[in-house]
């Protein structure tokens, strides 16, 4: 079972796509068994998902979920942090921007948009920092701590919901709408400025665009900075990044602090963006899929985005086909768990092909 | 508060604490081997649903079950495939099988039953039956023994199997070659494989028995505890066991008193909406929150520390 070295492109490049299209031979296998058609079911997707500007609406707008889930999951990653905990941080993110949006009055979206984020980072990182902590100082493990903590969020915001920020008289556990001052402008504004037609259904917002910039911010932050290099190389090797002067502590904890606010910061998207209020299950598993999306993105914030594109394929695709087969919405979860067991766990298994592939190669050449 | 509310209280206590209590032990044998399972929950779904959907379809609860265990080793064997023979990560290969079985499942049960990913009810012979112990109705009445046989009187067989695996569990790890061979590849595999024993072999039989203890977790819940498959039915109840296995710090009678804890603070939160302690008001989802609280204060240390088993979640590397 040794697997042999493979160049660093085939590794970033074939080892997530074989992954994936076995995570998809398998699904069909799973469409055929349940008596469709697995073709009909990819055009359905291909079309619901890419076919318009509505689709692809809906497609960019869960992306953008997923590129801050999918983020925060790999700065984790790239520390060797396993943060399972998006969920939860996600969660407190979203109570972060109904508190921002509800109770201060902003004059523009603008200003509220920068304290949204803030906000919305601020509840995340501190989310993640007990588990962070209690990983750097007392050795809990960071995959049990941020488990439990994704159901204590949902408690928490279960109460705040019920008992806080609920309208008085209504049975909902929801928050009051914001503002419509503060409603961000959707991405068919913004391209209409330049005079390109969009469908002016879909959610996708300017949140987007934050998205893509927290894109650069993090690849910034990972290979042009101190802190990074230090993330980087605490990942590598603990005890080589100790010996270098590297404080594992402070490490950890700005890692999860990071982590935390990415994953919080979905939020501005879902919370302010769509639903324009907090209500009870305002992340609907996007902090799982941000496991999924780095894996597969090989915890490169370019491959976080690229994954990030392909989740939101599977999930737009997975509404249409949802709507006119009989096939679940359900089977996209079947779809994220094996690229998350392929790309994750059984990522030896996917590599001994292509390795012995260059072995082959390099024998005959 | 009378006795008959707590008698009430305590049956249903026992009731809940089952499913928790096949599923912590599962995860304690399999960490104990050095294998981390965070899959509890998936294996536990995929159980439930194979036992309520096979029990329906062939009207006998003891079908159902005997599909549930061995749907949920076949999960099992996943995990031993991804984090024994591949040296994949244990805790990713965990959380694919989570999601592996909250999707399969729902899609299965649409395709079968069209009900929205939920089987049709069980009734008759298809649903555990409650077993009366002897002499109930004789006892019933005498004080204090009375009550207290009444709460243990009146279960699925599956309950009173639970609570037998738990000394069961405690004799095959502590007073077996198998179980100290088990123990010693969680905390040094390698001195397990100088003495010759396969770690592999040991590590694919705990994770064995782990998916048969989890198969009987899902079978109970769908087919003693409901009567029906439901999506998403476990509800986290794979974390609470967990919670529970790290809360007993790895040892089978502790993690009794852990389920049995967790269970009452489930069937207290299920039989009163509004608790009162010292004249606060107690919010219901405070006492949803506890066992996850409890078990972060646990693992931080500061009430005697939580130490896994030294080689757990490491795949192990033979040297050449």
């Amino acid at each position: 079972m040794r697997t042999g070295k493979i160049p660093h492109w085939a590794d970033v490049t074939l080892v997530p796509l074989l992954s994936v299209a076995l995570a998809f031979a398998i699904s069909a296998v799973l469409i055929w068994a349940i008596g469709e058609s697995p073709s009909e079911a990819v055009k359905l997707m291909v079309e619901g998902a890419f076919g318009s500007t509505y689709g692809w609406g809906y497609t960019l707008f869960y992306a953008t979920n997923f590129i801050f889930t999918g983020l925060a999951v790999a700065v984790a990653f790239q520390a060797r942090l396993f943060n399972i905990g998006g969920e939860g941080q996600a969660l407190l993110g979203g109570l972060g921007v109904a508190l921002v949006c509800l109770y201060i009055p902003w004059p523009h979206w603008s200003i509220a948009l920068i304290a949204a984020s803030l906000g919305a980072a601020l509840f995340g990182a501190a989310w993640a920092l007990i588990p962070g902590y209690l990983q750097a100082k007392r050795g809990s493990h960071i995959v049990i701590t941020t488990i439990m903590f994704n159901f204590i969020a949902a408690s928490l915001l279960g109460y705040m919901l019920v008992s806080v920020l609920r309208v008085p008289g209504s049975q909902d556990p929801a928050s009051p709408r914001f503002p419509s001052e503060i409603a961000l402008p959707k991405l068919h504004e913004i391209l209409g400025l330049v005079g390109i037609p969009f469908s002016t259904v879909p959610p996708v917002n300017i949140a987007l665009l934050l998205g893509i910039a927290m894109c650069f911010a993090v690849w910034f932050m990972l290979w042009r900075t101190r802190l990074g290099y230090q993330i980087r190389a605490f990942g590598e090797s603990e005890p080589a990044a100790q010996y270098a002067g590297i404080s594992p502590v402070r490490t950890t904890i700005y890692v999860m602090l990071i982590s935390g606010a990415l994953a919080g910061m979905m939020a501005v998207n879902s919370v302010m963006g769509e639903q324009q209020r907090l209500v009870l299950n305002a992340v609907e598993g996007a902090g799982f899929i941000g496991i999924a999306v780095a894996l597969m993105g090989r915890n490169h914030p370019f491959g976080v985005f690229l994954a990030a594109i392909l989740f939101g394929f599977l999930y737009q695709g997975g509404a249409e086909l949802a709507l006119w087969t009989s096939i679940p919405r359900e089977l996209i979860v079947v779809i994220q768990a094996l690229v998350i067991l392929f790309t994750g766990a059984l990522d030896n298994m996917v590599r001994m092909p292509i390795s012995r592939l260059f072995a082959l190669r390099k024998r005959a050449g | 508060m009378d006795v008959a509310t707590i008698v009430q209280v305590l049956e249903s206590t026992l009731r809940l604490a089952t499913p928790l209590l096949f599923a912590c032990l599962a995860g304690l044998i399999s960490e104990r081997a050095g294998v981390f399972d965070i899959g509890l929950e998936g294996k536990m779904l995929m159980a439930a649903f194979m036992s309520a959907a096979i029990a329906y379809v062939s009207g006998n609860v003891w079908v159902g079950l005997t599909a549930a265990v061995f749907a949920s080793v076949v999960l099992s064997l996943v995990h031993g495939v991804a984090s024994i023979t591949f040296r994949g990560n244990q805790l990713i290969s965990g959380v694919a099988i989570n999601f592996l079985a909250a999707g399969i499942t729902v899609v299965v049960a649409q395709n079968w039953f069209r009900q929205g990913g939920r089987t049709p009810s069980l009734s008759g012979n298809a649903r555990m039956q409650r077993i009366d112990l002897p002499f109930v109705d004789v006892v019933r009445d005498v004080p204090v023994l009375g009550p207290i046989y009444t709460i243990l009187s009146g279960h699925a067989l599956l309950v009173y199997l639970a609570f037998l695996c738990v000394p069961l569990t405690w004799y095959v790890l502590f007073r077996t070659r198998f179980g100290l061979r088990l123990r010693a590849v969680g905390e040094n595999p390698a001195a397990v494989d100088t003495a010759g024993v396969s770690v592999v072999r040991l590590r694919y039989g705990a994770v064995a028995i782990c998916g048969v203890l989890c198969g009987l977790a899902g079978a109970y819940l769908a087919t003693g505890l409901s009567a029906g498959f439901v999506k998403d039915m476990t509800a986290g109840r794979g974390f609470i066991a967990l919670a529970a296995m790290i809360f007993a710090k790895w040892r089978p009678w502790h993690a009794m008193g852990a389920v049995l804890l967790f269970g009452l603070l489930e069937a207290v939160a299920n039989r009163f909406q509004n608790i009162e302690i010292l004249g606060v008001g107690v919010p219901v989802q405070a006492m949803q929150a506890l066992p996850y609280i409890l078990t972060v204060v646990i693992l931080a240390g500061f009430v005697g520390k939580a130490i896994p088993p030294r080689a757990g979640g490491s795949p192990y590397v033979k040297e050449h």
